[in-house]
């Protein structure tokens, strides 16, 4: 692969920086500022698209900012797995940037300039992790969003979202000091570099009990990919607005922690090394481990957030999982997990806080008949759930498949039935819902309850047809942003071309 | 002129003292102005001497002209050179803090007199780093001493003046035990020049005069720099102080009594000696990680944000005897960068503290809330300095940390690097229990969420740019790290 040096990558982190700086200044228009948040996502997406186009033409871009001491260089580079991370990252950026315009909007949230500020520094911090050249880069990116992302799981300052916030913030930060800086500097002394490079830094450089202690401190460490028992901060931030929970809490903060550790896999230790001293089957199975338990107690969540915050767990543990089987095909599916599980997640969430801002209802128990009134909502819910469970003909069975090619290719029977056991687990959490929306009959009297309440929140909208259908959904900007996104969850089976294609280039190359 | 810049930078705030002194007969208002240009010229010669030692070597200044080991030597090499600059630095920008400040803190009777001490102050602590002779560093650590339980006492609050009296009963059996070292090696050698000592007491190393010597001054100036666990004096002397004054101490005092030890281990006697000869470094490896995990633990429990400062103080230093201690390159880099590096985080915390409490008189972190609304300014250079303390990447307390932590492991002591991570996790429980405070909880009484609070720009001025700095030298650590690098090496050098 060809290196260009290019400060694309630069730019695509800054944009959002200076879109935060800007939504701070026009605290007083809120159009202008909700225009700086849709600008700076297009212009981001349109420059991760910019990269993507070099990196699909075989060159890969790299930019080295400034060194801070010398070894502990701030540098950039765009590979296939960066690009894919922040090209998935950076393109549900701009739907989440409408939906939670719709929703902060109709709920008229407080302190909107700050959640649209630190929103934009927290896109800023993943894509600045997605194209990380070196460990060091990425451990500041990755305390950046930790930081960033507290004042909007705080955002209500209620002390019940303080409190979740501070829990957030004390496993996130402290797991990051306590166990991925030591990471770090065992392997500087180990490696002389923190440099990614494919095929691993640390082959034959140290004793493997050396390496087995770096390997259990990055697992420990990287606590956004939620692997257990470093799990809990996830629903505790369901605290946070529901875009944020859509967007930062099933892509971007903890796809970051999926994303390092596919980095630590590949790039810091290698395959093969991994494969020598066999840390992959470990972590396979306290992969396995997270997927079952996280899946059993989703089943007990009533709260719908707090249910879909549990199968985030276990669906990130998919990626550890596919990452740790170690075989191409296994690999190919954890990344391609990456990307289905997003669309897929991201719909569910912007359907839970659509059901929110419509109808004030957070539990799955007030969910009965649902489907009527919103039916938009709801068909995107089933489609997103469909995927979770990695039904064909959506994206979440593409991964499934190759995860499960992976695992019979590199022996790894008992994973097959870890993947059948918690299909039927997901099922059975997932389709309730979905059935009781749109099966059940609807409570009659909460039905005029919601008649004469907040039902349509600011989107007015009054067409003769959906009044005729008694539909009441959320505003349009939320409910386009949810049927966009579950119609990219189906898109994503039949035609997932460039991801599909980065994902080869990742294992192959 | 450029010849005579080593003594200048002692005999400008000195001289400025006598003039603060004398303007303040006649009119008062010129004695912040004096001080500030004092203070300024000092640094700037401090900066133009780290410049050319950094070309080209050390300089050896002859006092009058008499050659040493008959005449007072000042000798600036890079180490020297080097905490020179932080201590100006630091100088000038508290000496700015206080114009405004000690107006209303301090009153305006007594501002005359706060400005001559601060310079006398400043005068021993700049003395006490050029000097190239081991009593006249004991000279200028009296005069810094003194100066020191003066400003102490001058604040209005309550408890101060015992605070004072607790600081001048420990600091002086401090003094005195250093004292004592000096004359037990002025027994033995007959000299009293650094360099002369060094060339003189290696044949002496097995005398017990010569141990007992190094042994009073590890004593005397670890009750200076509150080497735990001598360090109680420093809790109520820290906390009763004016901020200003807290800050000058926390940030330049116990700085240049360790560099004092420093200069005493290493140039006095020799590495090969503290290493080898003596088991001081098993006695830091003990003390260190005490006083650091104890220190952070305590912090925690501390609501008065001065008091949790002064316990965060203790840890801080701790982390520089460890660095010393470790005897590597790597993690006496580490050492000399945390001087700085916590010159600038505590100086600004004790000066940010110091508008806090000027602006709103609150002492207590548990009333900062909603700060973040009404002091803005002020809160968002807490939070750096915060987490500078914490030791985030891109700023300072990260690359002290890193370096202090490879030196452990280049040192095969890994076992201090959780005592490290540990306390920075505490420092992260309590620093950020503040920035929660104050950004995201609402006053208790609305009233106080009304009106912004104005701080004066005289006190806001310097306290953003030591926040600045904080960021610069953590984003662009190799400036700081390079002369920090090259003076461990040449401290280490001949072993």
């Amino acid at each position: 692969m060809e290196i260009v040096s290019s400060p694309l990558p630069l730019y695509a982190i800054v944009t959002s920086l200076v879109a935060a700086g800007l939504i701070r200044l026009s605290h007083n228009h809120i159009n202008l500022r909700e225009f700086w948040t849709i600008g700076a996502a297009l212009v981001k997406f349109s420059l991760t698209a910019v990269m993507l186009s070099h990196v699909l033409a075989g060159e890969s871009l790299s930019y080295q900012l400034l060194t801070v001491l010398p070894g502990l260089d701030i540098a950039f580079k765009v590979d296939p797995l960066g690009i894919f991370f922040a090209f998935t990252a950076s393109f549900l950026w701009i739907v989440t940037s409408f939906y939670s315009i719709g929703y902060v909007r109709a709920l008229d949230e407080q302190a909107q300039t700050r959640y649209f500020s630190f929103f934009a520094i927290a896109l800023s911090a993943t894509m600045g992790v997605a194209f990380s050249a070196n460990l060091f880069t990425a451990f500041i990116f990755y305390e950046i969003i930790t930081f960033c992302t507290f004042p909007l799981v705080a955002h209500k300052q209620t002390p019940e979202a303080i409190g979740g916030a501070r829990r957030y913030l004390t496993y996130l930060l402290g797991t990051s000091i306590a166990f991925q800086l030591p990471a770090l500097f065992l392997v500087y002394l180990t490696a002389g570099t923190l440099d990614f490079a494919a095929g691993g830094i640390l082959v034959g450089k140290g004793s493997v009990t050396l390496f087995i202690i770096i390997f259990a401190l990055f697992i420990a460490g990287i606590a956004k990919a939620a692997v257990m028992p470093f799990h809990s901060w996830l629903p505790a931030a369901m605290v946070a607005p529901t875009p944020v929970s859509a967007l930062l809490h099933a892509v971007a903060v903890v796809k970051t922690g999926v994303f390092m550790i596919l980095r630590v896999v590949l790039d810091v230790f290698g395959v093969e090394l991994l494969g020598d001293i066999g840390l992959g089957t470990l972590l396979a199975y306290v992969a396995s481990f997270t997927i079952v338990v996280s899946s059993v107690i989703a089943l007990r969540q009533d709260n719908l957030k707090a249910r879909l915050a549990y199968s985030t767990i276990s669906q990130l543990s998919y990626v550890v999982l596919g990452a740790a089987l170690l075989a191409p095909a296994a690999v190919t599916g954890s990344i391609m997990h990456i990307v289905v599980h997003a669309f897929g997640k991201i719909t569910l969430f912007y359907a839970a806080g659509a059901i929110y801002v419509a109808t004030h209802k957070t539990k799955i128990s007030e969910l009965d008949g649902i489907g009527r009134t919103m039916p938009f909502t709801m068909a995107a819910f089933a489609i997103g759930a469909l995927s979770m469970i990695g039904l064909p003909p959506l994206g979440g069975f593409l991964s499934k498949w190759y995860i499960a090619l992976g695992a019979i290719e590199s022996g790894h029977f008992p994973i097959i039935a870890v993947l059948a056991v918690s299909t039927i687990l997901n099922a059975s959490y997932f389709v309730p819902i979905v059935y009781a929306a749109f099966f059940n009959p609807p409570p009659t009297e909460a039905h005029a309850h919601s008649q004469s309440g907040h039902g349509h929140g600011k989107g007015e909208h009054v067409y003769w047809l959906w009044k005729k259908l008694d539909i009441r959904e959320a505003p349009p900007l939320m409910v386009a942003a949810l049927t966009f996104t579950a119609a990219g969850t189906i898109l994503l089976f039949f035609v997932p071309g460039n991801f599909l294609l980065l994902a080869r280039l990742i294992v192959g190359g | 002129m450029t010849s005579h810049f080593p003594i200048l930078v002692v005999i400008i705030p000195l001289f400025g003292a006598l003039l603060t002194f004398f303007s303040g007969l006649t009119r008062r208002k010129w004695a912040w102005q004096i001080t500030t240009l004092a203070t300024f010229l000092s640094f700037a010669i401090s900066l133009e001497l780290l410049f050319s030692v950094h070309a080209t070597g050390g300089i050896s200044y002859h006092l009058g002209g008499w050659a040493p080991p008959w005449g007072i030597e000042y000798v600036v090499d890079l180490f020297s050179g080097y905490v020179l600059v932080v201590i100006s630095f630091i100088s000038l920008m508290i000496a700015i803090f206080s114009g405004e400040y000690v107006k209303k803190q301090i009153g305006p009777e007594r501002e005359t007199n706060f400005f001559v001490i601060y310079l006398l102050l400043i005068t021993g602590l700049l003395g006490m780093i050029v000097t190239g002779d081991i009593f006249n560093l004991y000279v200028f650590l009296e005069i810094a001493s003194l100066a020191g339980y003066a400003l102490v006492a001058v604040g209005k609050k309550k408890g101060a003046i015992v605070a004072s009296y607790n600081y001048l009963i420990l600091g002086t059996i401090g003094a005195v035990f250093v004292l004592l070292g000096i004359g037990h090696l002025y027994m033995v050698t007959g000299t009293l020049n650094m360099a002369d000592l060094r060339e003189r007491l290696p044949d002496l190393y097995h005398s017990r005069v010569v141990l007992t010597a190094f042994v009073f001054f590890v004593i005397g100036f670890g009750l200076k720099f509150a080497l735990f666990p001598l360090h109680t004096w420093l809790l109520s002397a820290h906390s009763l102080a004016p901020s200003a004054v807290s800050a000058i101490l926390a940030a330049a005092v116990l700085k240049v009594n360790l560099y004092a030890l420093m200069r005493v281990m290493f140039t006095v006697f020799t590495p090969a000696f503290i290493y080898e000869a003596v088991p001081i470094a098993e006695i830091f490896f003990v003390i260190a990680p005490i006083a650091i995990v104890v220190s952070s633990v305590m912090a925690l429990a501390q609501t008065n944000i001065k008091r949790m400062l002064a316990y965060s103080s203790i840890g801080q230093i701790g982390y520089i005897v460890l660095g010393i201690a470790l005897a590597n390159e790597t993690a006496l880099t580490g050492s000399l960068l945390h001087m700085l590096n916590h010159a600038l985080m505590k100086g600004g915390l004790f000066l940010i503290a110091g508008v806090i409490i000027y602006q709103t008189g609150r002492y207590h972190i548990t009333d900062w809330k909603g700060l973040g609304k009404t002091m803005p300014l002020t809160m968002i250079t807490f939070t750096i300095c915060g987490l500078s303390m914490i030791g985030v990447p891109l700023t300072v307390g990260f690359v002290s940390k890193w370096y202090l932590a490879m030196g452990a492991l280049e040192a095969g002591r890994w076992y201090f690097i959780p005592v490290i991570l540990v306390s920075s996790l505490l420092t992260a429980m309590y620093f950020w229990r503040i920035i929660e405070w104050g950004y995201f909880h609402e006053p208790d009484d609305p009233a106080d969420a009304a009106d912004r609070c104005a701080v004066p720009w005289g006190m806001m001025s310097p306290i953003m740019l030591i926040a600045f700095l904080i960021v610069f030298f953590g984003v662009f650590a190799s400036i700081p790290q390079e002369l920090a690098h090259k003076a461990a090496v040449m401290l280490l050098g001949v072993r």
